[in-house]
């Protein structure tokens, strides 16, 4: 959905919430495969869970309300599929249960359902997760590929190595051979949707196509990451990692193309985006370098959502036949 | 009104958590256990009745201009002496309430009874507000601190619920946690109170 700002008459689209929503979960399958592909089993059942815990409490809480059931608009669903790209491999049944649960019924429904919620619901979820349960949602293993005939061993995500090394001895840690190419492909620890930069961009092409999201947040999101972490890298390359490894590792990809994107928690125009992207990449990235946790893609995704409404009313566009923006406000 | 609907109606009708939406402040910020909640109502409720009795008893001394200060400084003299003599004889749940017990001075339920019906009804009738409303707070914020560490901690009061096999939910006996279980009972309770009528 392209939501231009312009007087009418407008052309009606023909778009539905349903085909927005379908859209979006055709793009996620790329990843959806790769993580099974590379944790196997947990990986389905924590997508299992997620996906039914979010259309069962969307039923729940509609019968509640008496509202007429909506499941096949398909926004229960995403969520549910987006907290489970956003969950570790090895997360418990009742870890990607209660998530769904806290999703759809915080995160969403209590706002009054689908277009009233000022949060991502999946990240509202994912953070709820992270800080309730440290040891769970932070116990990572490394991919061990389907038929590779490897045990999944317990290990550290790229950047919460980062973050350790730095943390303890000042300077970055060395990264192993080719470790650039093996983030890109997906082999590295991490959650189920982040692993692989390649499933993500192929995903993001196919919503670029279809025209469900515009390049404004995304390339904003991700060029103020960029631009920024190589500021720091240029500073102290001892110290700061290089821009690639900011881009390939984390969240960061997954965050930018279909989280950060969210048509009912991000500004609706262009200058508007563009401000709410560089606000996403910059509080990632200092997240990341300063702040307590290792990944900032969630909290700064979420900080960005509450000023979504200001970011709104101060680029709305000057309405026809009155004074100047300023004035009116 | 009666004393005993002005004692009753503090407890449920009029609640100042769950109705009122009074004194959410400490309500919030100490409901991290049970034994917490308890303990901050109990204080606050000891404030309240004397703060009440001493108010109305005076009603007719305070020139109008003045009340407030007035009221304040009548509170306070009860809230300091709440805080020395739980740091004498509770001296573990005054550490646990910590700055908590001095605020009790500015609980807006206490200033609010006060101006609204101490000041207004005789001393007996304020006695009775006094308590039900104290009661009140004081049931909400166990309730409250209950949930929260039923959740949080997997323990009621201090002993174990759950066993030892439960995983907390750390959220819940956090800040946003609380505000979480808040709206969650008071949905609950104007759902209830919705098919009561």
């Amino acid at each position: 959905m392209l939501p231009y700002l312009s007087s009418s008459p407008h052309v009606r689209a023909g778009e539905t919430t349903e085909q927005i929503m379908r859209a979006v979960i055709y793009a996620l399958i790329p990843a959806c495969l790769v993580s099974i592909y590379m944790f196997g089993l947990p990986a389905l059942a924590t997508l299992f869970w997620c996906t039914a815990g979010a259309l069962a409490s969307e039923a729940i809480c509609q019968k509640l309300m008496q509202r007429p059931l909506a499941l096949r608009d398909g926004s229960a669903a995403l969520t549910g599929i987006l907290l489970a790209l956003n969950l570790p491999p090895s997360a418990p049944w009742w870890l990607s249960l209660l998530g769904s649960v806290v999703a759809v019924a915080i995160g969403k429904q209590v706002y009054g359902g689908l277009g009233y919620n000022p949060f991502n619901p999946a990240l509202v979820a994912r953070v709820f997760l992270l800080i309730s349960f440290p040891v769970q949602m932070t116990t990572w293993t490394s991919p061990a590929p389907l038929g590779s005939n490897i045990d999944a061993v317990t290990t550290a995500t790229p950047l919460g190595e980062m973050k350790t090394a730095v943390m303890l001895s000042g300077t970055l840690p060395e990264l192993p051979h080719n470790a650039l190419s093996h983030y890109f492909s997906g082999q590295m620890a991490g959650s189920l949707g982040e692993v692989s930069a390649a499933a993500l961009i192929l995903g993001a092409t196919y919503l670029f196509w279809r025209r469900i999201i515009t390049w404004h947040i995304p390339v904003s999101f991700l060029g103020s990451t960029l631009i920024l972490g190589g500021i720091f890298w240029l500073i102290d390359p001892n110290r700061y990692p290089d821009p690639i490894f900011h881009l390939c590792t984390g969240g960061l990809l997954l965050g930018a193309f279909f989280m950060a994107t969210d048509m009912v928690t991000s500004p609706v125009s262009p200058s508007g985006m563009v401000l709410f992207g560089l606000g996403c990449g910059v509080l990632t990235l200092l997240i990341r370098l300063f702040g307590g946790y290792p990944e900032g893609v969630s909290f700064a995704i979420l900080l960005m959502n509450a000023v979504t409404p200001l970011i709104d009313r101060v680029t709305a566009p000057r309405v026809f036949g009155t004074g100047q923006t300023k004035e009116a406000l | 009104m009666s004393l005993i609907k002005t004692l009753r109606k503090g407890i449920w009708q009029d609640n100042a958590v769950f109705r009122l939406l009074l004194g959410l402040c400490p309500t919030l910020a100490v409901t991290t256990s049970a034994e917490n909640g308890l303990g901050m109502g109990l204080a606050t409720t000891f404030v309240l009745i004397c703060a009440s009795l001493v108010v109305s008893l005076l009603r007719r001394l305070i020139p109008a201009q003045v009340r407030i200060p007035a009221f304040i400084v009548i509170i306070a003299s009860f809230v300091t002496l709440v805080q020395l003599l739980m740091e004498a004889y509770l001296y573990d749940l005054y550490k646990a309430l910590g700055i908590f017990i001095p605020l009790i001075v500015v609980n807006c339920l206490i200033l609010g009874r006060a101006e609204a019906f101490a000041s207004k009804n005789k001393p007996l009738a304020s006695l009775a507000d006094g308590i039900g409303m104290g009661l009140g707070f004081t049931l909400s914020l166990f309730i409250l601190g209950a949930v929260r560490e039923l959740f949080g901690s997997g323990s009621l009061l201090g002993i174990s619920i759950f066993g030892a096999g439960y995983i907390p939910v750390l959220l819940v006996i956090l800040p946003p946690g609380a505000f979480i279980t808040l709206g969650l009972l008071l949905a609950g309770m104007n759902h209830w109170e919705a098919k009561r009528r």
